[in-house]
């Protein structure tokens, strides 16, 4: 084997006294796609910074050597390494929009690596930013050069990224969870074209991901990384066929899959949530009176039914409108038009006090366990809360009671009920803030995202919670959710949501393995599989 | 964008209707207009004849809110609210308590305020980026840690300090400049100097630790990080990405003082007899003349609402991301 | 025993504060901050110069009616009585033994001449101040500053027998930076009042009263006008900013124009104008005021209030700000799904979360109030002419600064004092704020 394009031996970083990256060793060849897995907090991110220097002045970095091209990084001075960042290695992080400078042209955010690396005229800068632009496949490069970060899309921001590293020509081109902000289709459009310029240029691409499915399809050799540690190295080939470490197999079997879904034909009864051309708009207002001259129209005319004790999953990618809808039923935002009839009534007819009890039925659980649960507040106090308000009639200690059985009931210990949220982890918070919503004895559960903020193992945890709870409580839940294989290791139905409107709707199975609408089609395309080996 | 300053325009009426009010409930509810008479011509030997005059003279003999004795619209137009508001909000200030035009003071002694007020706002914003950049460039030093101390120390000496050391030490003892007066034309210059220093100077501590805020809050953003990555040095990260973002909430906070510096500075103008609008209100405080305290309440608040105005418009100039509507 | 309108609103406050700290150290976020602050050395510091203030301010503010003289004094007027009663002609320089101005006296040979003349209490123990002074000053003080470190060793010896032993684990290097300020500062404190006896330490002012009494009475003004204002403005800025957050709408409109309205005024003015009614007020109600020590505490009273209301409108924002993030927050749409009236999550879910904002800027203004007080009392629109204050003495001293030789220890003075408060009170709420701007605390 020829000489690794980067050599890194025995790095340890650490803060203070945590030590997040202990002694690992890899190499990355030229020309190679090398992957970097592991879960949040694993420290791959940290590994790439430490390589690159980019870490706050508070950390602590120890290596043997890091070396590039057989040249060690760590004897060169900062001054001197100025001009190995972006020139020798390119970076590109999780999210274009905070990582571009907002106040700055893209074309002058480019042409500045261009400068400061090369020493060209104006002109020759401004046909290379061209080119590159072109190079990353945006259209209309001419204009967009002059345009700010905020007038392009996230598929185009981070194009405009990937054009910043490669300005440089770098020979190794890190890129930190590159697609991990991006719905599924752009994610799909970004990872091709990473690829498509690897071949071009025949740099390596260095490639940090928590997402197996994608590593399968992008990398020639897997790294797995546990809590600071490197606990397995290997081909795409070996790794895939048999992982050898445990903790790789316990990633590969946590893996949501499509295919998991099954077939499960419903015993037609009286739907539990109706919805009839249900609306969410906002007004546009224009002019000096501000009339209102038209409507962003997030919810547009929605019709579904839930049966008791089922999953109706509605997909979509951001801005579809899934997350308003979903607040909407709850009135959590104001609904435009449309009918909601839950549980037999008609809950347009109702109002004052018994609204809120007969809305108090539906309850929700959020994408952000962190964001969910009031900071100041016991858990024993958050998870009584709604009893609280809806049955004033019940002493302290019945209430005392219940939030124990609960806590039990999401398998956390009765301990927990006198800590405050911080002092958990996300799956925990989010098992907390399931206990929350069943506190009040609901029929139908909204889950908006609940495990996009997890990591996989812990998904796997928090959905297999969903449905033993579903079956013990005959809960409904409306699943909403960008992630298809999510989806199919969930719900009963699916519903796919696009610009407002539902375009596919029907049994999981069907919609997953034979979709009928085209964009559904292109959804469930573009959704990374493990390659088969 | 038109329309949202006519909008905005539109909304500053009710504004200085509800200021006109407030100054004109606190200044004659409590005070009859015949105190203020008594007042103006001296508290003893007043003839009800003189103290009539005068009120007549100035305006002061009608019912304050509301005319009984006229019919229809007249009811409110003759009335010494009406008749005084309608003056200021077509700009005429009419005659003061004692009996000065105040329209043509003002266009006077707005334009040795402003000589001060300028350049003073212009220095001591660039001393204090200059130093707020320096704190960040050098973080996690002595040097900064120093620095740090030395802006706490400065802003815990109340500026009177700085006006009474400085005019003391440098005009006094070492004789340097006059102690305080003013020329026309460039002659003003030289007592310009010491305000235009001492404000900087009192103004330092709480400027650049706040601007050090602002630069530190963008140095942890991710596009510096980005900008880091590309291979720029400390040095042109800060000035060529956070600078250049941290202008933003710097220069609208800048814009919004602007019109209101033709008000000038109460206290420095007084200690430096500068001949601005500040000594002229001060003045007026004193000799308890309303007229003039009512007429520099207006102009106030209607610089404020204009400065309001411009920050919006100027953050469309500096951030791309802002549009008006 | 006679209490004053702002006696009253201190206690009050001073009730309050003890309240709110016993009810943040049950709160896990509200405790860590609060033992951030204890373990930092500068914050214990300031901290304790702080309360050595107060506790003057305090002294200050317990008036009673003198048996003797029917004049309205405070406890300090008490314990100062002996400064109070040796005012000499005219101004006098620290430690001097002369008169600052010459006049026409009776030499001992019977000689009438022009010439400085002896001060009647300043070193009048003296026979040949010349000589004697300096030596006599050192010895003095040094007896002085060492009865203060008697005094400091045995109030701490009595401290550790009542509550030692518990404390003496939890012994930390602020701890300990805490209680060597405050052992200096009694002993200083103690040999400045020893040397009084003998001496006007900081001189006397131009009807000959003595200016380090006059600087002592000066902190309960800058205490009261840096705290009453603010607890005057609290509910205005906490209620107006929560519900012009929350709920938005027409409250938000009428909210903000309110805000607006008083924002554009320039401030200064509003408050001269304020002050200039209730001069006239006072002068046509003569009646309402049974001495000039309440009409000054009316006047310092409004003075407060007018200030509350011109400066509630930044915090107002601030926490509308805040509030409308909030609302926006996963927690409240939680609390909301629940059924929980908006009421309760008002009060349950928004207001807890705002309080560290509420906090920070509390402990900000104070200082910014105290330096404010001296600018306004310059222009004569401050407190009132017969209460002392740093910028009543600054305004009457710095006239002075024109004759030969300076006077300079009034405006010295002043500075000082006020200088050490401010610092005290800045440095303490920077530490306040690393505490609690939950931002800063995840940098440790």
């Amino acid at each position: 084997m020829a000489e690794p394009l980067l050599q890194v031996k025995n790095l340890s970083v650490s803060f203070q006294q945590d030590t997040v990256v202990d002694a690992i060793d890899f190499d990355i060849y030229g020309g190679e796609t090398f992957a970097l897995v592991g879960e949040s907090g694993s420290g791959k991110s940290i590994t790439a910074l430490s390589v690159l220097r980019l870490l706050p002045n508070n950390a602590n970095i120890q290596a043997d050597s890091i070396a590039l091209n057989g040249q060690n990084l760590l004897t060169i001075p900062e001054i001197e390494f100025c001009r190995w960042r972006g020139r020798r290695i390119g970076l590109i992080f999780q999210d274009p929009m905070s990582s571009l400078n907002p106040v700055m042209t893209i074309g002058a955010q480019i042409a500045e690596v261009i400068r400061l690396h090369f020493s060209l005229k104006p002109a020759d800068i401004e046909r290379r930013v061209l080119e590159l632009l072109q190079q990353v496949e945006i259209p209309n490069p001419q204009r967009r050069m002059r345009e700010y970060p905020h007038q392009l899309s996230g598929g185009q921001r981070q194009r405009v990224m990937i054009a910043i590293a490669l300005a440089g020509r770098p020979e190794l081109l890190i890129a930190d969870e590159p697609t991990t902000a991006l719905d599924v289709t752009i994610q799909a459009q970004v990872l091709a074209l990473l690829k498509k310029i690897q071949q071009q240029t025949g740099m390596a691409l260095w490639l940090i991901s928590h997402d197996l499915a994608l590593v399968s399809n992008m990398a020639d050799r897997i790294a797995v990384m546990e809590k600071g540690v490197l606990v397995e190295t290997a081909t795409r080939a070996e790794f895939f066929k048999q992982p050898k470490h445990p903790y790789s197999r316990k990633l590969l079997a946590a893996l949501p899959e499509m295919r998991h879904c099954q077939d499960k034909t419903a015993m037609p009864s009286a739907p539990l949530l109706q919805v009839n051309d249900f609306k969410v708009w906002y007004p546009i207002r224009k002019g000096l009176f501000k009339r209102v001259v038209d409507h962003v129209r997030a919810v547009d005319g929605v019709s579904f039914s839930l049966q008791q004790g089922k999953t109706l999953a509605l997909v979509g990618e951001s801005g579809c409108g899934k997350t308003t809808l979903g607040k909407a039923l709850l009135n959590l935002v104001p609904a435009s038009g449309g009918q909601v009839w839950f549980d037999g009534i008609d809950l347009g007819q109702l109002s004052g006090e018994a609204l809120r009890k007969k809305r108090a039925e539906i309850q929700m659980i959020f994408q952000d366990p962190f964001a969910a649960m009031n900071p100041r507040m016991l858990i024993a106090d958050i998870i009584a809360e709604g009893l609280k308000a809806l049955r004033p009639e019940i002493n302290a200690e019945q209430r005392r009671q219940k939030v124990l059985q609960l806590l039990k009931q999401v398998e956390l210990p009765a301990s927990s009920a006198m800590r405050y949220p911080h002092e958990f982890s996300g799956g925990q918070r989010q098992r907390i803030c399931i206990a929350r919503a069943l506190a009040v004895n609901p029929k139908l559960i909204i889950c908006d995202e609940p495990t996009s903020a997890l990591d996989v193992s812990v998904q796997a945890q928090i959905l297999q919670l969903l449905k033993d709870l579903q079956q013990r409580q005959r809960l409904s839940y409306l699943f909403i959710t960008h992630d298809l294989a999510v989806v199919g290791e969930i719900a009963d139905e699916v519903a796919v949501m696009y610009q407002g409107k539902i375009v596919e709707m029907g049994p999981a199975k069907q919609v997953l393995m034979a979709p009928q609408h085209p964009y559904t089609q292109k959804l469930l395309k573009a959704v990374p599989v493990l390659a088969a080996v | 964008m038109i329309q949202y300053i006519i909008r905005r325009v539109a909304y500053a009426i009710p504004l200085l209707l509800a200021v006109n009010i407030l100054t004109f409930v606190l200044f004659f509810v409590v005070n009859s207009p015949d105190d203020m008479a008594r007042m103006q011509l001296g508290q003893k030997h007043v003839t009800e004849q003189a103290i009539n005059n005068w009120k007549h003279q100035h305006g002061y003999d009608l019912p304050l809110l509301w005319n009984a004795e006229q019919s229809g619209l007249e009811k409110l137009r003759q009335t010494i609210f009406y008749q005084k508001s309608i003056g200021l909000f077509l700009f005429d200030f009419g005659i003061s308590d004692s009996g000065r035009n105040i329209g043509h003071d003002i266009s006077e002694r707005m334009w040795p305020s402003l000589a001060l007020a300028l350049p003073s706002l212009i220095v001591g914003l660039l001393v204090n980026i200059t130093v707020a950049l320096m704190m960040v460039l050098f973080r996690n030093s002595y040097l900064e840690l120093g620095t740090i101390v030395l802006c706490v120390i400065l802003m815990s000496i109340s500026s009177l300090f700085y006006i009474i050391g400085g005019q003391f030490f440098i005009g006094k003892i070492l004789k340097l400049v006059p102690i305080s007066g003013y020329d026309s034309g460039f002659s003003a210059i030289k007592f310009l100097i010491l305000p235009i220093i001492i404000s900087v100077i009192s103004g330092l501590g709480a400027g650049a630790r706040w601007y050090r805020t602002l630069f530190l809050e963008e140095v942890e953003k991710d596009y510096v990080r980005t900008a880091r990555a590309k291979g720029l040095s400390e040095v042109q990260v800060l000035f060529r990405h956070v600078l250049k973002n941290a202008m933003i909430p710097i220069l609208t906070g800048v814009v919004v003082v602007l019109p209101l510096l033709f008000m000038g500075s109460l206290i420095m103008e007084s200690f430096f007899s500068i001949p601005g609008l500040g000594s002229y209100t001060i003045d007026a405080i004193n000799r308890q003349d309303f007229a003039i305290v009512r007429s520099m309440v207006f102009l106030g608040s209607v610089l404020y609402i204009l400065g309001l105005l411009m920050t919006d418009i100027s953050y469309t100039w500096v951030d791309p991301r802002v549009r008006l509507s | 025993m006679i209490v004053l309108w702002t006696d009253g609103l201190i206690f009050i406050l001073v009730l309050a504060i003890a309240v709110s700290i016993t009810l943040m150290l049950r709160k896990p976020h509200f405790k860590r901050p609060l033992a951030k602050i204890t373990q930092s050395k500068t914050g214990m510091v300031s901290l304790v110069v702080l309360l050595c203030f107060a506790g003057i301010g305090l002294l200050d503010s317990v008036h009673y009616k003198d048996s003797k003289t029917q004049d309205i004094i405070s406890l300090l007027d008490h314990f100062a009585r002996p400064l109070t009663e040796r005012s000499e002609k005219t101004y006098s320089a620290p430690f001097s033994a002369y008169l600052y101005s010459k006049e026409m006296i009776i030499g001992e040979d019977g000689l009438e001449k022009w010439d400085y003349p002896r001060l009647k209490y300043g070193g009048a123990h003296l026979n040949n101040p010349e000589q004697e002074k300096w030596p006599d000053i050192l010895s003095k003080a040094a007896t002085g500053f060492g009865k203060g470190v008697v005094l400091a060793l045995l109030l701490y010896l009595i401290f550790w027998m009542i509550c030692g032993r518990k404390l003496a684990e939890s012994f930390r290097p602020a701890t300990k930076a805490a209680l060597l300020t405050l052992f200096l500062v009694i002993s200083l404190f103690y040999m400045l009042a020893y040397l009084s006896h003998w001496y006007h330490v900081l001189g006397t002012d131009k009807v000959g009263e003595d200016v380090f009494y006059q600087t002592l009475k000066s902190i309960r003004t800058g205490l009261v006008i840096g705290t009453l204002t603010t607890l005057m403005m609290l509910p205005l800025a906490i209620g107006f900013g929560i519900m012009a957050g929350f709920f938005r709408g027409w409250v938000d409109d009428v909210i903000q124009f309110v805000y607006t309205t008083l924002n554009s005024i320039p401030g200064v003015l509003l408050i001269a104008a304020s002050i200039l009614m209730v001069q006239v007020y006072m002068a046509n109600h003569a009646e309402q005021f049974t001495s000039v020590l309440v009409r000054a505490d009316m006047r310092l009273l409004f003075l407060c209030l007018i200030l509350g209301v011109t400066s509630w409108t930044g915090l107002c924002r601030m926490l509308r700000a805040e509030t409308l993030k909030l609302r926006e927050m996963e927690f409240v749409q939680a609390a909301e799904s629940l059924g929980v009236t908006r009421p309760t999550i008002l009060i349950r879910h928004i207001l807890p979360n705002v309080m560290h904002i509420v906090l920070i800027s509390v402990v900000l203004d104070f200082s910014s109030l105290v330096l404010a007080e001296a600018v306004l009392s310059y222009i004569n629109i401050g407190v009132d002419p017969t209460t002392y204050s740093w910028g009543n003495m600054i305004n009457g001293a710095r006239l002075e600064m024109a004759r030969d030789p300076v006077v300079w220890w009034s405006l010295s003075a002043a500075f000082l004092f006020m200088f050490t408060l401010v610092l005290a009170a800045n440095l303490f709420a920077d530490t306040v704020r690393n505490a609690f701007d939950p931002r800063r605390a995840e940098h440790g």
